[in-house]
């Protein structure tokens, strides 16, 4: 589990070690913004910021949109994407389990109906 | 001609579905083709339940389940997974037969409450699952536990949430 929490984390950590992509998540976490309205903020050239934005990005903390020739920046939806992960095991496994369940169930009116046919004899 | 229209519309008709209904709340539905007698039965009877809960999907072994259905009574299975083992333990609060199960899951913090109802409808059951969260912080952990990043990134959400109120 360990092993393949830490490049995660690391994107993570990582991402949160600039002052100014820290700058930038508290940005959106107030509204959405364009790569040129946080690069005006933050007084750096597109080229800089679009790289702050792509780490961020690649950390799942960010995702961006291209919508024209703008593109939307949002704080990321891993959440999201975890919880639909999280949903479709949780499917799986009753899935299976209920399937299991059908045999069971089965085998056990079959049993009924034998011991009935028994019963009559 | 009968025959493939009934298998064309079984699986549909035992289609599991599973919703997240609240910010606590999943709830997972089943039609099961017996009558509600009979399943509630695999749901109470230890050498019935072992047959099913543990699908071999999971990747689990069960190496014993021990199940005392009736209220106050307690459950404890336990497996093996990839050489470790794992205890799973509650409390049934309330048993109805045929119709309602209520058990604790007491084996971490923030364990849902299980309920089950089980609705006769013509030969077959509708199986209703609720697992009621203590709260949504408790539920989004168990989101990411599947994972064992929930706590991880719990930490992270909360770093985040501290960043922006700072400022």
């Amino acid at each position: 589990m360990v092993q393949y929490m830490q490049p995660r984390l690391d994107a993570s950590f990582a991402a949160l070690s600039d002052a100014t992509r820290r700058g930038v998540l508290e940005q959106l976490g107030r509204s959405d913004a364009s790569i040129t309205d946080l690069a005006e903020r933050f007084r750096m050239t597109l080229t800089g910021m679009k790289k702050h934005v792509g780490i961020l990005e690649r950390a799942g903390l960010v995702t961006t949109e291209k919508v024209g020739r703008v593109r939307t920046c949002k704080l990321g939806t891993r959440r999201f994407e975890e919880e639909a992960e999280w949903l479709e095991r949780y499917h799986q496994v009753w899935d299976s389990r209920f399937d299991e369940l059908d045999k069971v169930v089965e085998e056990l009116k079959w049993k009924e109906r034998t011991d009935e046919r028994k019963k009559r004899k | 001609m009968n025959a493939r229209k009934e298998s064309e519309l079984a699986p549909t008709m035992n289609r599991t579905k599973v919703e997240r209904t609240s910010e606590r709340e999943v709830v997972v539905t089943r039609t099961v083709n017996g009558p509600a007698r009979i399943v509630f039965e695999a749901f109470t009877k230890s050498e019935l339940f072992k047959r099913w809960w543990v699908p071999k999907s999971l990747g689990l072994t069960l190496l014993s389940c021990e199940l005392d259905v009736r209220v106050g009574g307690t459950y404890r299975l336990v497996f093996s997974h990839s050489g470790s083992e794992m205890a799973f333990f509650g409390t049934y609060k309330e048993v109805t037969p045929h119709s309602r199960l209520v058990w604790t899951n007491d084996e971490g913090d923030g364990g849902a409450v299980t309920t089950v109802t089980f609705e006769d409808k013509a030969g077959k059951t509708l199986v209703v699952l609720r697992d009621l969260y203590p709260s949504k912080e408790a539920l989004d952990a168990g989101i990411g536990s599947t994972d064992g990043m929930g706590e991880t990134f719990d930490q992270l959400d909360e770093l985040i949430a501290a960043l922006g109120a700072g400022s």
